[in-house]
């Protein structure tokens, strides 16, 4: 076919259809195929086998506070804004057993050697994939690199998603992510109403589209695609002001704001659970009533939770005006002196799922009103 | 098992820790000394004799104990390796779950162990300087060590002070050290919260020993742990005598679960207690330390 003019950075139309045949193709590959899928009115992350399992003609609608699932009935299947769940579960699983201890006369340590599996991911937006980077530089520091994480993230095979529809939550504009897909995936999917473009990010995504069916874009595809990417970005109005914005709040870590948010803030952990780049991990050990079996278990934490600061003699931010004040001063502060970039990729998923409707880009706003007075 | 323990390094990182999470070695309690009411000393030696004979961690750092069932614990070493080779020693206040757990053990029992991890007392940097070490409560063990290496390269330091407060006489760690301390030329001064019936000495608490004595700004370095509380003013009083802010070496205490800047618990500000500490000049901490719940 074409395959002689086909290099990384190049586009082609892919019919539809041949999406399923691509997944086949990395499923006999050993890859696990995850992506989208309704469950509950909500789209979740979870293992796909093909166009099926899609969440077809589907948008959602989502507000401070609100998810709501809306049928369009149309043949698209990205027209979605993704929901609560993050690719986050599948690189940082949100629960994982280190290793097993049994008590036989003595103590024998087992280490959980289970293989890492082998991901691709399906339909990963902008405002995620630029999570991952951000976790990517959390998990492999230079000083300390995290197994899990690492086998995981090696293995990746990502097939990206250009938004074309965001939501009012999404703010990727203001952090520089989004909603347009530059680079990091090894393939990037545009969706037309009868085609997906694709664009190849890396040799390995070229030699599996280059075992598929193809044609060159036609020139009213191509104009489609990007008067359609254009629409996408003049779509997003929420904005968060990033100007000077870590030494804005770790300056005013006294703020009368911090008291106000602490009120309406329930310390229900959500946004940080929907957070892609939330690291934050807890270990416990899950023992048996013969005391003699016990699993060493890593699992997501927050720094929400009333446990994370215990230290002998109580919790170190009681109040949860202080945990909301760690919470958003680290994401859009302290974040960039520890790991060189924000901790916030502009999402949205901690507005939307956040019951008490708190809103971050207005908290920041707000600190910067009062600041300003 | 092979796992590399870290080697402490300027920086206190933890590199060569890459694989094996939170995986830890086994320690055979080879000694067990009450020293208080629910404090408890522990002579440690790695089960694995390769394992220990590389073991190495200075004064100031940390490890993390385990015992299956219950979990870890950040507990700083209460010795240093020339005092006690071949082991390591923790002096344990029994407050937690795993702390509790390990009150129950007998010598032969073991215990998980993983470390060194965090940043120790500045010792090469403070030489020639005079040394006040201020600390109270279970603040004692963790400048132990750093007080037993100052003890033997005593030609190497100025004048030596220690400021050490516990609640009542009963709470009063090492006693029996003490007089050893002072033939050593070191100004031990012990205050109480409350006395008792057998208590002659201080009532009062660490940070108002500074008006008993002179203090030499241009040479002198504080070492400071214990409750924050009592740093604040240990901190307050050395500024008012215009110590620099970079000679005053605090060590922090906050919720660990990693000891290597992974798992989030212990931030403060920009700063992994755990691996940028918890021993830091408070230059460094200056702007956040007393930043209420921070």
């Amino acid at each position: 076919m074409l395959d002689s003019t086909l290099n990384t950075g190049s586009t082609v139309a892919l019919p539809k259809l041949e999406l399923d045949a691509l997944l086949a193709d990395l499923r006999q590959n050993g890859f696990q195929t995850v992506g989208p899928r309704l469950q509950d009115e909500s789209i979740v992350y979870r293992e796909i086998e093909g166009l099926k399992d899609l969440p077809r003609g589907i948008l959602s609608e989502q507000a401070p506070g609100s998810y709501r699932i809306i049928r369009t009935g149309k043949e698209r299947y990205f027209d979605f804004i993704p929901a609560g769940q993050s690719w986050k579960q599948f690189l940082f699983p949100p629960r994982h057993t280190l290793f097993s201890a049994t008590k036989d006369g003595t103590w024998q340590l087992k280490e959980n050697d289970e293989p890492a599996p082998r991901y691709a991911l399906v339909g990963v937006r902008a405002c995620e994939l630029a999570a991952i980077a951000v976790q990517d530089k959390v998990f492999m520091r230079p000083d300390f690199s995290d197994p899990i994480y690492r086998l995981r993230r090696e293995g990746l095979f990502i097939i990206a998603v250009n938004c074309l529809d965001p939501d009012s939550t999404c703010f990727c504009t203001s952090m520089g992510t989004g909603p347009r897909l530059r680079s990091g995936f090894d393939l990037c999917l545009t969706e037309l109403d009868d085609a997906f473009l694709v664009e190849i990010g890396s040799e390995l995504g070229r030699s599996f589209l280059a075992s598929r069916t193809y044609s060159l874009p036609s020139a009213f595809m191509q104009d489609a695609a990007a008067r359609a990417l254009t629409r996408a970005v003049e779509s997003i109005t929420r904005t968060l002001d990033t100007d000077g914005l870590p030494e804005l709040l770790l300056n005013n870590l006294e703020a009368e704001r911090w008291n106000d948010v602490g009120k309406r803030c329930l310390s229900c952990a959500n946004c940080t659970q929907v957070c892609p780049t939330c690291f934050c991990w807890d270990a416990t050990d899950a023992v048996d009533i013969s005391g003699k079996n016990t699993r060493r278990e890593r699992l997501w934490d927050s720094c929400f939770n009333p446990n994370y600061s215990y230290v002998f003699g109580g919790n170190t931010r009681p109040n949860i005006r202080s945990r909301y004040r760690q919470w958003l001063t680290h994401k859009l502060g302290t974040w960039v002196e520890q790991f060189g970039t924000s901790g916030c990729v502009g999402c949205g998923r901690c507005i939307t799922w956040c019951p008490a409707k708190i809103d971050l880009t207005e908290e920041a706003a707000a600190i910067r009103r009062e600041v300003a007075k | 098992m092979t796992v590399p323990l870290s080697m402490p390094n300027a920086g206190g990182g933890s590199a060569g820790y890459a694989s094996k999470l939170l995986l830890p070695h086994w320690a055979d309690i080879v000694k067990i000394i009450p020293e208080a009411e629910g404090v408890t000393t522990y002579h440690l030696r790695l089960t694995d004799p390769e394992v220990q004979a590389r073991y190495r961690f200075q004064p100031g750092q940390f490890n993390m104990l385990y015992v299956p069932g219950y979990g870890e614990a950040a507990i700083s070493m209460s010795s240093d390796l020339e005092s006690n080779p071949g082991l390591v020693v923790h002096t344990i206040r029994h407050v937690g779950n795993v702390t509790k757990a390990i009150s129950r053990m007998k010598v032969g029992d073991v215990v998980g162990l993983r470390g060194p991890f965090g940043t120790a007392w500045p010792l090469e940097q403070i030489r020639g300087k005079d040394v006040v070490i201020a600390c109270g409560g279970i603040g004692l063990p963790p400048l132990r060590g750093a007080l037993y290496h100052i003890l033997r390269q005593r030609a190497d330091y100025g004048k030596v002070t220690l400021l050490y407060g516990a609640r009542t006489p009963k709470d009063l760690m090492y006693p029996d050290e003490y007089e050893t301390w002072k033939q050593a030329d070191i100004d031990v001064q012990v205050t109480v919260d409350r006395g008792d019936e057998t208590w002659n000495g201080r009532i009062g608490v660490v940070p108002m020993w500074f008006y008993h004595f002179r203090v030499d700004p241009r040479k002198t370095a504080v070492l400071t742990c214990g409750p924050e509380i009592m740093m604040r003013f240990v901190i307050y009083e050395a500024l008012a005598r215009r110590i620099p802010t970079s000679q005053i070496f605090v060590s922090l205490e906050r919720n660990m679960k990693c000891g290597q800047g992974a798992c989030g618990h212990c931030q403060q500000g920009p700063f992994f207690i755990c691996k940028d500490g918890p021993v830091f000049p408070f230059s460094a901490i200056e702007s956040i330390f007393n930043v209420e719940e921070y």
